[in-house]
């Protein structure tokens, strides 16, 4: 019997374990390390409707346990992830995650509406967070009202659940969470990046061409914690927990706080093999730690026993 | 294929200062293809730095399954790499991206290598890999100063080598650009600082340059997007090129530098 396997809207999961939008491409540089269909699902890139260099460079700099990132949702617009990248992902048997990104609301509904059709598409996670882009975004992540709103026209036209992406960069992430499940989301994503700045030592300036970006890695993890742990006491829909996963140990964490699934993102660029690893040592460590099944481990942090309603099949 | 393999460090010692040559033994080596590829390492087990440290090859040998590094000791990463020694084993990922194409010269051409400070290394593998297939080589490393300079004795066992200095304590003062006026050869291959880069693909525009390339860089493999860079018959980046995955080494007029 597996102990991982994990139903959410949507989503059929063997295992909690998926790599995380942004940390993964659209697959195809990590198919060559190991069969991408051991994976509970994949997140893939942020899509937009019109294709994206993104910033300038340099788009990453290093902190301590931590990397500041602004790379500026480069995709190869929708068209492109239609016709080639999402065909490439359906050789192997995982359902997708698609990020949907935009500026303008009509955007973020026109890529919703189209990728939601796709075969191998199971669930959107909607981008209202991404720190390194000059419009839309980060408003729409902001801003609770406009927030719902989004989410009640991206849900109006998907033919899959939505998740919603929270940011961490507000004052309140719980008035965030309810605004979105309000709208209608599904479940929520959370967190995205921190946004953080370098500067050069020698000249005074900022290392980041786009000067801020956002911080992940190891360091952000107890900030996620803290938030999902908030954030799971005051909605009723699952989260997706992220933020410096690196271990099964940080895994189990995750689920603790609230998580009913985790994703994997930084940790993908320092170990290519890090999601199957990972999925490999959890069953030893829930034996370890005395559970039979994955779902039990939710919300420990702040639950006395039980699991939530809707892990189970 | 790329490998992700702890490797036995051979030996590792300061060649120059700051300048280190780390040899290390391993199965990647066999996949190694082309002189110009790098590695990407891991130099520690902690949490900082996090990401892993991008390293040309400066030679390898297949049947001993050994390559060899030469880097400068200069960040928090480095600094770590360069306590390592002689049997420990190091964290490698590789052999990552695409190096100096050998088959674009042929046996009795002349190929100008020109290398400027840590841009060196990759020539002298390529230098070797030149002369064995009965190509004349030419060198022209440039340094800032005669304490940095590296491998001089090594490359003129290959070929003419000419070493300038910025401050002009070492070989001729100036910069590479100013040497290479005064020589005739048929290809350029060439790794250094951007700036360097910029002026030998505007000088020569009439000859078959490859350069390449040195970005910030994050997984190494082509996912993360952070190096990635324009291509000139493209300035909108539509089609853009990443420096890990489809570089680092490019042709002059390829990528926009």
């Amino acid at each position: 019997m597996s102990r991982l396997n994990i139903e959410l809207p949507g989503l059929h999961l063997k295992n909690p374990i998926m790599p995380a939008s942004g940390c993964f491409g659209f697959g195809r540089e990590y198919s060559q390390f190991y069969d991408l269909s051991v994976l509970g699902a994949i997140m893939i890139k942020a899509t937009t409707v019109e294709p994206r260099f993104g910033n300038a460079t340099p788009r990453v700099a290093e902190t301590s346990a931590g990397m500041l990132n602004a790379i500026g949702l480069q995709n190869p617009g929708l068209e492109k992830v239609l016709g080639a990248e999402l065909p490439f992902l359906s050789q192997y048997d995982v359902p997708i995650i698609a990020n949907v990104a935009g500026s303008l609301e009509e955007d973020y509904v026109e890529v919703a509406r189209q990728i939601s059709k796709a075969s191998n598409v199971h669930a959107l996670e909607l981008n209202i967070s991404c720190p390194n882009v000059k419009t839309g975004g980060i408003a729409f992540g902001t801003i609770p009202e406009i927030a719902k709103q989004l989410t009640r026209k991206v849900k109006a036209v998907s033919e899959v659940p939505v998740y919603v992406k929270l940011s961490p960069n507000v004052t309140n992430i719980v008035e965030m969470a309810k605004a979105v499940e309000d709208g209608g989301a599904d479940g929520l994503t959370m967190i995205n990046t921190l946004i953080g700045m370098r500067l050069d030592i020698k000249t005074g300036k900022p290392i980041l061409a786009n000067r801020t970006g956002g911080l992940s890695g190891p360091a952000i993890k107890p900030v996620a914690i803290r938030m999902i742990h908030e954030v799971s006491q005051a909605v009723g829909i699952p989260i997706i927990g992220m933020g410096g996963v690196e271990t099964a140990s940080d895994v189990i964490e995750y689920f603790y706080a609230g998580a009913s699934a985790v994703a994997v993102g930084t940790a993908n660029f320092v170990d290519p093999f890090v999601c199957p690893t990972i999925i490999q040592e959890l069953p030893e460590l829930l034996e370890k730690l005395g559970f039979v099944h994955i779902s039990e481990c939710t919300g420990r942090s702040w639950k006395e026993h039980g699991q939530l309603a809707y892990h189970r099949a | 294929m790329i490998s992700k393999e702890l490797c036995k460090i051979l030996s590792q010692k300061e060649i120059a200062s700051d300048i280190y040559e780390l040899t290390i033994e391993g199965e990647l080596v066999s996949q190694i293809t082309e002189p110009g590829q790098f590695v990407h390492i891991k130099v520690t087990n902690g949490l900082d730095p996090l990401l892993r440290r991008p390293i040309s090859i400066s030679s390898y040998d297949k049947e001993q399954k050994m390559l060899t590094m030469i880097y400068r000791k200069e960040g928090k990463g480095t600094s770590l790499l360069a306590e390592l020694r002689a049997g420990m084993f190091v964290d490698i990922l590789g052999p990552l991206g695409n190096g100096f194409p050998v088959e674009e010269v042929s046996k009795g051409d002349t190929a100008l290598l020109v290398g400027g400070g840590i841009g060196v290394p990759p020539l002298y593998e390529l230098s070797n890999q030149l002369v064995a297939k009965g190509v004349k080589v030419i060198h022209v490393l440039g340094f800032q100063t005669a304490s940095a300079v590296f491998y001089e004795e090594e490359f003129l066992k290959n070929g003419e080598t000419y070493v300038a200095t910025v401050d002009g304590s070492f070989g001729r003062k100036g910069f590479v650009t100013d040497v290479m006026k005064e020589l005739q050869f048929d290809c350029i291959y060439t790794c250094g600082p951007t700036p360097m880069l910029r002026a030998i693909e505007q000088n020569y525009q009439d000859k078959k340059v490859f350069l390449s390339l040195e970005e910030r860089m994050g997984c190494g493999i082509g996912a993360c997007f952070a190096c990635v860079c324009k291509k000139k018959d493209d300035p909108t980046g539509a089609s853009y090129k990443k420096v890990c995955s489809d570089g680092p080494v490019f042709q002059a007029g390829e990528v926009l530098i």
